[in-house]
């Protein structure tokens, strides 16, 4: 079901804690209405860096070299550019880097632009084709639990993971 | 008359539009003593230029492929490490692929990220074919355009110091093109294995895997 804003500020707010809890402080992102409160309460942090990317693979590298530096990041985006990423991917599939990315779904349940649908139904075969774990969010009590596991898989196992938020959770666009 | 210099270069064209340095010698001295900084290169040239000088050192990060990433990784770095200087080496071509890393650095300009490009405004790797910058197309204005106000070009002996001065201090992010001949960088043979050499960067800088 479509959130209200309110419930939708709840996990964010929550999902926004949980990362930097876990030491998350890059926060790399193309602006996106679904990560808005992430990418704004990372603006207003001190502790974290926020990084508007022009292209999404940009931040694929970003958190490439984070790690080298000991670092943690997340990249936040909207399943369009995850086709932006993937050759980029060859660093973190080739490196063993850890990749941790949110994507905000679009092309999937209800949606109504015809322009999102290629990218959006390509986003999970794609991602998996260079090595990324796919997990998907539908309701919003599993946001934090969920991206709590893809925190444990990608720094500690060392995998990279994409967490699809998909248009149940968010809400579809009929434009 | 057989030529010293790749196959296929207009070499007498190349130094007429200003590409006249030799970067065995001129990227080493723009960089001076090189433990100074943490490296992450470009593919090809300049990731020979940097492995060749530091005898493929654990303080660089040279990249095979995912072109078009080496500025962004530096930036991850450069905010990652604050107590550390970050030299990205990267060619023309490997930038080029990516202009936009240039907006996204210049907007936050961490002083402790420098920028070379050493550009010989051809291709290198896939047979010296012109890029961009031989036809016209300026790097430093597009990152004085991105926004990086410490953006300059070098392209003779007598700015080499001031290149060099730019790699190291400054309050903001340097971006300093060097303009070098088309001529093959040195023959060193480096890791290729991107995950042995974050294991090996880490254990560095780090001491973990």
């Amino acid at each position: 079901m479509p959130d209200d804003d309110g419930s939708a500020a709840r996990w964010q707010d929550e999902l926004y804690d949980l990362l930097r809890r876990h030491n998350v402080t890059q926060f790399a992102y193309v602006p996106d209405a679904g990560h808005r409160i992430l990418i704004d309460r990372s603006l207003a942090d001190p502790g974290a860096q926020s990084v508007a990317l022009t292209t999404e693979e940009e931040g694929v590298a970003l958190l490439a070299g984070a790690d080298l530096g000991g670092a943690r990041g997340v990249l936040l985006m909207q399943s369009s550019g995850t086709g932006n990423c993937i050759n980029m991917l060859s660093l973190i599939k080739g490196g063993h880097f850890p990749f941790l990315t949110l994507v905000s779904m679009r092309g999937d349940f209800g949606e109504g632009n015809p322009w999102q649908y290629p990218m959006g139904q390509a986003v999970e075969p794609v991602l998996q084709a260079m090595g990324v774990i796919c997990l998907r969010i539908e309701r919003p009590e599993d946001v934090v639990p969920t991206v709590g596991a893809a925190l444990t898989m990608v720094f500690q196992g060392g995998r990279a993971v994409a967490v699809l938020l998909t248009q149940n959770l968010l809400g579809a666009k009929s434009f | 008359m057989a030529n010293d210099y790749p196959q296929g270069v207009d070499m007498a064209a190349a130094i007429a539009a200003g590409f006249i340095l030799d970067r065995r010698k001129a990227v080493p001295k723009m960089i001076g003593r090189h433990e100074d900084f943490l490296f992450v290169t470009g593919l090809a040239g300049t990731a020979r230029d940097i492995a060749a000088l530091t005898r493929d050192g654990a303080h660089i990060y040279t990249m095979a492929g995912a072109m078009g990433g080496a500025c962004m990784i530096g930036l991850g770095l450069a905010l990652a490490r604050p107590d550390k200087r970050v030299l990205v080496a990267t060619g023309d071509g490997e930038l080029l692929m990516n202009l936009g890393a240039l907006a996204t650095i210049a907007v936050l300009n961490p002083a402790n990220l420098a920028i070379l490009c050493v550009d010989n405004g051809h291709y290198g790797e896939t047979g010296y074919q012109k890029s961009h910058t031989s036809l016209g197309v300026d790097l430093e204005k597009i990152a004085a355009g991105s926004g990086i106000k410490r953006a300059r070009t070098i392209a003779s002996e007598t700015e080499l110091a001031e290149g060099s001065r730019m790699l190291r201090e400054g309050n903001g992010t340097a971006f300093v093109v060097l303009k070098v001949k088309p001529d093959d960088p040195p023959p060193f043979k480096r890791n290729m294995d991107p995950a042995s050499c974050r294991t090996r960067f880490r254990g560095a800088l780090l001491g973990t895997g």
